[in-house]
């Protein structure tokens, strides 16, 4: 290892202190989530609890039923990741590797589909499933999901789906195997990891979204975790270690995400930066 | 296989299908395209033009719209809650960009220049880690936590710490400018742990040897950050700024959360202006121009992006 000088020394103190500045506040939702207001109100926010009390996210857990709204979570990112990778693959399929005419423009219909601000849609979908009858039901979010996902999978797979080896293709075509065949018994154990990146980013993407569920889940039964929460903020109801108990439940699931596929979502994320 | 057969395939063009044609034409492959298609227009295209339409008409929601034609164009003009939430606009694309973009661009430099190469390359990805993680977090979350510590009243864990120095209780949120800075903090937050974790990864592109190289030459470190280090992440900077810009026009989950706008509209941002439009004032026509402005936005820095990504792709590949 190289020489470090006094300058190193403090240039790491400095990345050091701004990652403790990042972490305050989950350290800050993490200790009051556990204290009771009174030692809350005595010890103050800072401090560790001096008892562990699970009052407030019990009161919380409680009052927002949390394992449905989990389950609501788990329901429809769940059914949008593997709807969307499916159609993403059909999509691309078409585009990288039956080359139809005009796939630049049909890519790049796929990807401003998924780039477009969701306000812009909004109030027509909103009318549309009111009159189906799909408003406040988990399915029209994971019907809309599910074409905003896949058209971003369609942008990725298909410069993905253009790298198969032609060697390869060729080989089953002369095999016998027909187009349908090909996908599923060559491209798709090919291109699994591909895939299964999709498939997480789309579970979490789809977990974080926010506009869309609040608009279209009205009644708490069908609502999701970062929704449940955000309805109940500003309730009369809720001290302020319940909030803070509200707050680390968001949380959790993601963390437990993060955890999880770390080094899926690094490298993924790299590789949706410059794909 | 005969020579012919190769000589055959080799001169095939990129333009055929990847896989040999029997019988069947490539007309074939609309198949394929077909669900992705008619959901894609369904959902999206229907919608998109049926909200364009909205723009000129009046509508409660009920009974049919009413056509009016240009007059909301015309009452966006003179709206000067309008013009605040666009304003407002650049200063969440402060919070998401730039900001993050400056500040990720320094501590990838140093966590890959100084920490990763003197401190060990575990250090390095242990502090890189911290920084990513409150993007994992949905941004609501993200809004309930920040919101939480500016609690206000006497009990909110700000305003408690800064009771202890003698400081009274603030209204972070009641006034501005704290309402905004608030809601930029919680953007800032969120979003530094991505271009840090973008650009660290553009960072393995460069050999180990030219800043040991450099820093014999006697260059220091600021000297090794803007030769080197910026100069050859450059592509990822143009990515990180151009897709960040995207999501900061788009933020709509802090305000619902923090501020529904207020103070008085101060913190009023384009989404959420145009969902308060159609769900709480029921001006939908009102509600669709404000949403079609900012997807006439949206898609022209889309379209920057698209292009930029393209030349960088097509670059790459001469490239190799």
């Amino acid at each position: 290892m190289i020489k470090k000088r006094g300058v190193d020394w403090l240039l790491l103190a400095l990345v050091v202190v701004g990652a403790l500045l990042v972490l305050a506040p989950f350290y800050l939702v993490l200790v009051n989530s556990f204290k009771s207001p009174t030692d809350y109100a005595t010890s103050g926010p800072l401090a560790f609890p001096q008892s562990l009390d699970f009052s407030g996210i019990t009161k919380f857990w409680e009052r927002v039923n949390f394992p449905e709204k989990v389950w609501n979570s788990v329901l429809i990112s769940g059914v949008v990741s593997v709807l969307a990778v499916l159609i993403s693959m059909l999509n691309a399929f078409a585009i990288g590797i039956g080359r139809v005419r005009g796939r630049t423009w049909i890519v790049l219909l796929f990807l401003l589909a998924n780039l477009l601000p969701q306000e812009a849609l909004l109030y027509p979908l909103y009318y549309m499933f009111k009159s189906v009858g799909l408003y406040d039901n988990v399915w029209s979010v994971i019907i809309i999901f599910t074409v905003v996902q896949a058209a971003f999978g369609t942008y990725l797979l298909s410069s993905v789906y253009r790298t198969v080896p032609k060697e390869v293709l060729e080989a089953a075509s002369l095999d016998g195997a027909g187009r349908w065949k090909i996908l599923w018994r060559v491209v798709f154990p090919i291109t699994r990891p591909t895939l299964s990146v999709l498939l997480i980013f789309f579970f979490i993407w789809t977990w974080n979204e926010f506009l869309i569920p609040l608009t279209f889940l009205a009644s708490n039964a069908n609502q999701t975790v970062p929704v449940a929460i955000s309805v109940l903020q500003g309730d009369r109801l809720m001290d302020v270690t319940t909030t803070s108990a509200s707050a680390l439940l968001g949380i959790i699931p993601t963390l437990i995400f993060f955890l999880i596929f770390q080094r899926t979502l690094t490298r993924g994320i790299t590789a949706g930066a410059v794909k | 296989m005969s020579l012919t057969a190769r000589a055959r395939r080799s001169s095939v063009p990129a333009e055929e299908p990847a896989i040999p044609q029997r019988g069947q034409g490539r007309s074939g492959y609309w198949l394929y395209l077909l669900p992705g298609f008619i959901l894609l227009l369904v959902i999206v295209i229907v919608p998109l033009v049926w909200n364009v339409y909205l723009t000129f008409t009046s509508w409660k929601g009920v009974r049919s719209p009413e056509f009016i034609g240009a007059a909301n164009w015309i009452k966006l003009i003179g709206d000067e809650a309008f013009w605040t939430s666009f304003l407002n606009s650049v200063w969440m694309v402060i919070a998401m960009v730039i900001v993050p973009t400056i500040v990720g661009l320094l501590v990838a430099a140093l966590l890959f220049d100084v920490v990763g190469r003197k401190f060990g390359g575990k250090v390095g990805s242990f502090l890189r880690a911290t920084y990513y993680l409150p993007q994992i977090l949905p941004v609501a979350v993200a809004g309930i936590v920040i919101g939480w510590i500016v609690r206000p009243g006497s009990d909110g864990a700000l305003n408690q710490v800064l009771g202890a120095v003698g400081i009274a209780p603030y209204d972070w949120l009641g006034q501005m400018p704290s309402a905004l800075i608030v809601l930029m903090v919680v953007l800032v937050w969120v979003q530094i742990g991505y271009p840090v974790v973008v650009f660290m990864a553009a960072l393995q592109r460069v050999d180990p040897e030219l800043y040991e190289a450099a820093e014999l030459d006697g260059a220091n470190w600021y000297q090794r950050f803007t030769s080197i280090t910026v100069s050859i992440i450059r592509p990822e900077i143009f990515v990180v700024t151009l897709t960040c810009t995207i999501a900061a026009l788009k933020v709509f989950g802090p305000v619902y959360i923090i501020t529904r706008g207020g103070p008085a509209g101060a913190t009023l941002v384009p989404s959420y202006y145009a969902y308060q439009e159609f769900f709480t004032k029921r001006d939908v026509g009102y509600g669709a121009t404000i949403a079609t402005v900012l997807t006439i936005l949206v898609v022209i820095v889309s379209v920057v992006f698209i292009r930029v990504q393209t030349s960088l792709e097509r670059k790459e590949r001469a490239g190799l």
